[in-house]
């Protein structure tokens, strides 16, 4: 569906990384594969180095690790938010709300809406839409969104396909009323008929974690993880992703209005290398415009990758200039959905660490 | 083309004789981080980008597949 807002802007954004950094060479004994065929992967995909969390570290403490931050240094005042809106995958805890674990941990206050939303890939995107339709009410004027995940604590580390490539990152983004602020377009469409493509299939009530779910089996490729672990049906993501966001964005410049050559930024969501390169490719986009590089850095956060995208690349020119942007997430769900709007000057766009 | 590409199978898996086989990935001799690999270092010799749509294993299955979807992606013989 295509969905049209006004008078909303992003003012501010900030991410949060693990400070524990580790490189694909050092997991690489890890992987049923030879050092050879290792290194060959390495190339092609853009594996590097990932941040993941140390121990039990939670999503709700990369999240107020960022908002104390803002708050220490001025930029975001705690009575101004009306609402805080988590995404999230890995919450701390099935009830509560992780949001409201996080109101409590700061003291927000209690005339506040905490909201959390169960989204992957495009969660950056989920969360925007719906801090946009939030702002449409009178008494909300300022929306924090975060986006958060620690998933590499549920991914088996002898599993090839998504071990290498998974990172752990949170992200808080102000979305707020803004008179002067542009049009922005967004579209969004899911197909739980894939549901499986991406899931962990235990630890739910529809089958709870046990001593049999947590046990490592051998895939028909040599990967070991237990039911308690993320799987990736990796070929059906790939192409999903290939057939389905083209177009999207194709449908999205043209209910915009938009000539996809006045766009600054594709900002998309950072599943691999390869796989954004042959997007970018397709839509013929300068490989300048579609940054592919969170993976190879970072890994890929879920939907904290496009926000990382956002202050790795491009967070000293959003201090300074107002740039359009296209952004894009598509994963989990299946869900695909994508906006365009200007974004900047921003009050802050910036990246610090989890310790 | 046809030899390239068995140069090229022969990098990825050397342990396998490509020639013997009707199809790769049937027998097991391509897996998907393979193929992806293949499709990198085909993309780099013949300075094309190979659809991503066209990234589907029965794309990949023999040495005739593969040159199809090259020349279908505009590489040259």
């Amino acid at each position: 569906m295509n969905l049209r807002f006004s008078n909303k802007a992003i003012s501010g954004i900030l991410t949060v990384v693990p400070a524990r950094e580790v490189a694909f060479e050092q997991e690489m004994a890890n992987y049923n594969f030879s050092p050879a065929k290792c290194l060959k992967l390495k190339l092609a995909m853009g594996y590097g180095k990932h941040r993941i969390v140390a121990g039990d570290a939670c999503a709700s403490d990369l999240c107020v690790r960022g908002l104390t931050a803002l708050f220490d240094r001025g930029l975001l005042k705690k009575d101004e938010i009306d609402a805080l809106i988590l995404v999230t995958q890995s919450p701390d805890h099935f009830m509560p709300p992780t949001s409201n674990i996080i109101q409590g941990r700061l003291g927000l206050k209690r005339d506040l809406l905490c909201l959390d939303i169960c989204q992957g890939c495009a969660g950056f995107v989920i969360g925007l839409v719906e801090a946009f339709m939030l702002l449409e009410q009178e008494a909300i004027r300022k929306v924090v969104l975060l986006n958060a995940d620690v998933l590499s604590r549920r991914v088996s580390p002898r599993d090839r396909n998504s071990f290498p490539l998974i990172g752990d990152a949170a992200s808080v983004t102000i979305v707020e009323k803004d008179p002067s602020g542009g049009p922005i377009h967004a579209n969004l469409k899911m197909d739980g008929s894939q549901a499986d493509a991406l899931m962990i299939p235990a630890g739910g009530f529809r089958c709870p974690s046990s001593p049999e779910t947590a046990r490592l089996e051998e895939d028909e490729n040599g990967n070991f993880r237990a039911k308690d672990h993320l799987v990736m049906k990796g070929d059906a993501v790939f192409n999903f992703v290939q057939t389905e966001v083209p177009p999207m964005i194709a449908g999205l410049m043209n209910a915009a209005g938009a000539d996809p050559g006045s766009v600054d930024y594709f900002m998309f969501h950072q599943p691999n290398r390869f796989m954004l390169r042959k997007l970018a490719d397709k839509m013929q986009v300068g490989y300048e415009k579609m940054p592919s590089n969170i993976v190879e850095n970072f890994g890929n956060s879920s939907g904290v990758t496009i926000p990382l995208a956002v202050t790795f690349n491009a967070g000293e020119r959003l201090l300074r200039e107002r740039l359009k942007i296209c952004l894009a997430g598509f994963g989990v769900g299946l869900t695909w959905a994508s906006i365009l709007m200007n974004v900047g000057p921003l009050a802050f766009c910036e990246m610090i660490e989890y310790d | 083309m046809e030899n390239k590409i068995l140069d090229l199978l022969k990098g990825i898996r050397p342990e396998f004789d490509f020639q013997a086989s009707s199809d790769f990935v049937e027998d097991g001799m391509l897996d998907s981080f393979d193929i992806v690999t293949l499709v990198d270092e085909l993309d780099r010799h013949y300075g094309i980008s190979i659809d991503g749509i066209d990234i589907v294993p029965e794309n990949f299955a023999s040495v005739g597949a593969i040159r199809a979807v090259l020349l279908k992606n505009g590489a040259r013989e």
